[in-house]
């Protein structure tokens, strides 16, 4: 049987804005149950939203960054339905005046690059989160902490052809919110969520049928969406052979997939979908977005990661993978393009970067934003350790304390002697170069003259550029002068 | 000091600040005035509530006199309206939904009012959620108008124009949609005064129609009016729809010279459909602002005839969004004898809700569902732009608009009760300043033969809260000498 598969996404990002959506509230992820709520992320009587600009600007730059057109005026709407984790009954979205329309993102597909239209983005607000008890009480909890969190929801046409795709249509936009720092779009902790709207285009007798949509939900991860979607469409091919319905006799259905069981299960029949009754919020006027705020933005959307990957590559001959990771961060990618700049070898500079200054954060719980070390410290690591002062082995440590004390690798290397020899086989080396070469002070060491001695270690240290540790070097001559 | 209840929030000003009367004493007489009526056979039914502990707050206020450190209202006793939340005090909104609800913060006016030393003294009866023009719909039962007890207060604000009218207090603060201040205020021969839209912070009012509320303020003498919203009024951070005003001059009122002024009399709401005897007080008022040299006219403005229509699709919209809050889940009743959560909304809403409130919750969701929406809710939106446009020309050639503030006089108890349009048409006299957004204040003008308190209406510019309330002090320096 010849068939198509067709798929549209909502992707919904969390902000991580410091405030919430429309209160003073602190955003974070988690804490006690209730403890960051107001008046008005509680929906107390009386409560009044207030807008928070750093959503409209990060809207704004996420619109930017996905090519869309930013409207010049936008408005807030009440989306109306009861649910206890929604606490004012509505919620405060965007229905007919989004701030964000008709853009796109380019995947990479086997077939090459393929660009999926993105209908619109809007900003609205999260619910909290029902907690229901499993202790056989039956009893229901509500933490409204997450309530108000601002979100950004991202509409795209039905433009990806399978699970794959659509992977990768949900990674492109997860990787340019990182990239932007306006979401840490966790699938797991749910700050970025993705529902696929999936069904088939069946040719048979020369016609095409197309099967009911299924909306797909509660797909936490990229395998599990890649999952989710597989089977929706196995799920869908028996369907369709079994009772050949089509979107027409049974329109769109709400399905969940269950990670357990791999499957997908029936949440909402198309009779009981919600009529949302929306209107304008009355309590927010609309809001005006000036040129001004829209060019400004434009300017720090810059380059995107994707162009990036591929510059890094060509430009500074990274492997793939080394441009991908430094590529998807900002913040990272200025550092390692500042690092790189007027050394020969940034293939190096690169690798210290993703595993030296990568590790480091990881250990300290860092961000690359809050790394205070300079990039040419690393730069002017790198030529000491060319030089061959040090080895790269010492470099790391001289890292580790030039990243938490912030002095330069110049001046670690000169407090901790580090670029003294104390390799003995070394020293030995020398030792015996001027031993041979200068016979009659051996001579007059041994018949007693122990001045003698003095000139040899300063014979030593003119070879070894002065490089040479004293100690261990006068000891290994003396140990040769005496055993001679 | 004899005779404190009855006099005016003024008044009692010019007393404390000479150090004449203390404020216990102030609030002792108003709280014997309420409790003295508490035992007439026919109580008024003003207040729900007399704060026990206004007295200790009446002695903070004495000493604070005494320390010079008193605000500019300290000691003054102003009544509340029970939709206007203060900080710690129960709020119900006239409602069984709301029993049991102590708001853990304050209304931006009460704040801004306390923060002068103002003192809460009690809450006031109120038709549920708002919605009424008679006070008749109040879980407590209904206020009775003190000129005749068999009468209605005219409402929502009831409570707070029978205080007021019957010494009960000084001021009261009431709240508009639709004209629920300036009603009572006819009704009872007070003043009554609704502000532009924006003009007072709805952060803490309940909300009913939010693109319409506005706090109002009822008093036997103008100059309370302007003290009280000199205060209260100007821009909150918590309210985006408040606007940047600056009223803090607008106390003490001067006199309006009227003479040249030209007052439009729309035509729709003086001739056909307005009560004989209300058109006698017009006609009274009218020459007396003939008298003074002013130019009334009659003006044909027939989209005034459309107000009531507009105005039950908008306001019950809004309304039956803003209620869906009170849900049984976080405040409030609360019926858990059901077995879910479907149970639980249907059961705490059905015992919850009046009828009054229940009818406006159907009809806002009516007009807002999908395939009504077009036809209702955006075509009231799209007129009530018209009016806006027409009135605003209107007040370009005119300074004020003049009519009654309802088309009857005061009306027996229980007379519309069962009918509802009947008493929706109440509101035709006032609801366009809602729609429009104008300042409107209800002067007493005078008296029907049966000696009921009949009001007239005057409407300014936006923004012009002073036009009107300087017109309206001209008016009470005349009728308080007789002069009229
Ligand atoms: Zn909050």
């Amino acid at each position: 049987m010849k068939y198509e598969v067709v798929i549209g996404c909502e992707v919904h990002v969390q902000l991580l804005t410091k405030t919430k959506a429309f209160c003073s509230c602190e955003n974070r992820f988690g804490g006690i149950p209730n403890t960051r709520v107001c008046p008005v992320c509680l929906g107390l009587p009386g409560a009044l939203p207030v807008v928070n600009q750093k959503m409209i600007e990060d809207a704004v730059l996420a619109g930017l960054a996905l090519n869309c057109k930013v409207a010049a005026v936008t408005r807030f709407d009440r989306k109306n339905y009861m649910y206890p984790d929604l606490p004012k009954g509505y919620q405060i979205s965007q229905y007919d005046m989004p701030v964000c329309t008709g853009g796109k993102l380019d995947i990479e597909t086997e077939g090459g690059k393929k660009s999926i239209r993105i209908i619109r983005l809007h900003m609205e607000e999260d619910a909290g989160k029902n907690l229901h008890l499993e202790d056989g009480s039956g009893l229901s909890y509500v933490d409204f902490n997450r309530c108000g969190t601002p979100l950004l929801e991202i509409v795209s046409e039905p433009d990806m052809r399978s699970p794959l795709e659509a992977v990768s249509y949900v990674q492109g936009i997860r990787e340019i919110m990182k990239y932007l720092g306006i979401s840490d779009c966790n699938m797991e902790e749910g700050s970025l969520r993705c529902d696929a709207n999936i069904n088939l285009w069946i040719y048979e007798d020369d016609k095409r049928y197309e099967t009911p949509i299924s909306e797909v939900k509660n797909m936490n991860s990229f395998k599990a969406m890649r999952n989710a979607l597989k089977y929706e469409i196995k799920r869908q091919l028996a369907e369709w052979q079994e009772k050949h319905l089509s979107l027409m006799n049974t329109g769109k259905v709400t399905r969940g997939y269950n990670d357990k069981t791999g499957e997908t299960v029936v949440q909402r029949e198309k009779e009981e979908e919600a009529d949302y009754r929306y209107f304008p919020e009355p309590d927010l006027k609309p809001i005006v977005i000036t040129k001004n705020l829209v060019a400004e933005t434009g300017r720090r959307v810059g380059e995107l990661p994707a162009a990036k990957r591929k510059r890094f590559v060509s430009q500074y001959g990274l492997r793939k993978g080394s441009a991908s990771v430094l590529a998807a961060s900002k913040a990272l990618s200025d550092y390692f393009e500042a690092a790189a700049k007027g050394y020969g070898e940034p293939v190096k500079i690169a690798s210290w970067i993703i595993t030296e200054v990568g590790g480091y954060l990881n250990t300290e719980g860092l961000t690359i934003e809050e790394f205070s070390l300079p990039p040419e410290n690393i730069t002017r690591l790198m030529e000491i350790v060319d030089s061959g002062i040090i080895s790269s082995k010492i470099a790391k440590k001289v890292f580790a304390r030039m990243a938490g004390s912030g002095e330069s690798p110049d001046t670690i290397v000169k407090k901790l002697k580090l670029n003294q020899i104390t390799d003995r086989d070394k020293l030995e080396e020398f030792v015996a170069v001027v031993m041979k070469e200068n016979p009659q002070s051996v001579a007059d060491f041994r018949k007693g003259k122990d001045h003698a001695i003095k000139f040899l270690m300063g014979r030593i240290m003119m070879l070894s550029k002065g490089r040479a540790n004293p100690q261990v070097s006068a000891a290994i001559l003396k140990e040769k002068l005496n055993n001679g | 000091m004899d005779q404190i209840a009855g006099k005016s929030l003024t008044e009692l000003k010019r007393l404390l600040d000479r150090g004449e009367v203390s404020a216990l004493e102030i609030i002792k007489a108003f709280k014997e005035q309420y409790e003295s009526d508490r035992k007439k056979p026919a109580p008024l039914n003003g207040y729900i509530e007399f704060f026990n502990d206004a007295e200790e707050l009446a002695v903070k206020a004495d000493e604070a006199r005494k320390a010079g450190t008193s605000g500019i209202l300290e000691g003054l006793p102003i009544a509340v309206k029970d939709n206007i939340l203060i900080s710690s005090r129960k709020a119900t909104c006239g409602s069984a939904i709301l029993q049991g609800f102590t708001s853990p913060y304050s209304s931006t006016v009460v704040e801004r009012l306390m923060n002068e030393g103002i003192i809460p003294v009690g809450r006031t009866n109120m038709d549920e959620f708002a919605m009424g023009s008679t006070c008749e719909y109040s879980v407590y039962g209904p206020s009775k108008n003190p000129a005749n007890r068999e009468y209605v207060t005219g409402g929502s604000s009831g409570g707070s124009a029978a205080v007021v009218a019957s010494g009960q207090a000084p001021c009261a603060l009431g709240s508009e949609t639709g004209g629920s201040v300036r009603l009572p205020a006819s009704f009872c021969g007070t003043y009554g005064f609704k502000p532009t839209y924006g003009s007072l912070s709805r952060y803490g009012l309940v909300a009913f129609g939010s693109s319409m509320d506005q706090i109002g303020v009822i008093s036997g003498d103008p100059d309370d009016i302007a003290l009280v919203i000199s205060v209260a009024s100007g821009f909150d951070s918590n309210d985006l729809t408040s606007e940047d005003v600056d009223f803090s001059a607008l106390f003490p009122l001067k006199r309006m010279r009227l003479k040249g002024k030209k007052i439009a009399i729309p035509e729709e709401l003086s001739g056909e459909g307005i009560d004989k005897e209300v058109g006698i007080v017009l006609e009274r008022f009218a020459s007396w602002l003939r008298s003074e040299g002013a130019c009334p006219e009659t003006v044909s403005m027939p989209l005034l005839k459309t107000t009531v229509a507009m105005y039950y699709i908008i306001a019950p919209a809004e309304a039956s969004s803003n209620l869906a809050r009170y849900d049984g889940v976080r405040y409030g009743l609360r019926d858990i004898t059901g077995n879910n959560l479907e149970d639980l909304y249907v059961r705490t809403r059905t015992e919850g809700f009046g009828d009054e409130v229940k009818r406006r919750i159907f009809l806002g969701n009516y007009v807002l569902s999908a395939g009504y929406y077009d036809a209702y809710y955006k075509k009231a939106m799209q007129v009530r732009y018209l009016l806006k446009k027409e009135l605003n020309r209107v007040l370009k050639e005119y300074e004020y608009i003049l009519s009654p503030t309802s088309p009857v006089p005061p009306f027996k108890l229980g007379t519309k009760i069962d009918n509802p349009l009947s008493m929706y048409l109440t509101d035709i006299c006032t609801i366009f300043a809602n729609l429009a957004l104008l300042p409107a204040v209800s002067i007493p003008a005078g008296t029907t033969s049966k000696g009921l308190p009949v009001g007239m209406q005057l409407t300014g510019r936006m923004f012009d809260e002073k036009g009107i309330l300087r017109a309206a002090k001209t008016w009470f320096l005349k009728e308080s000498r007789g002069e009229v």
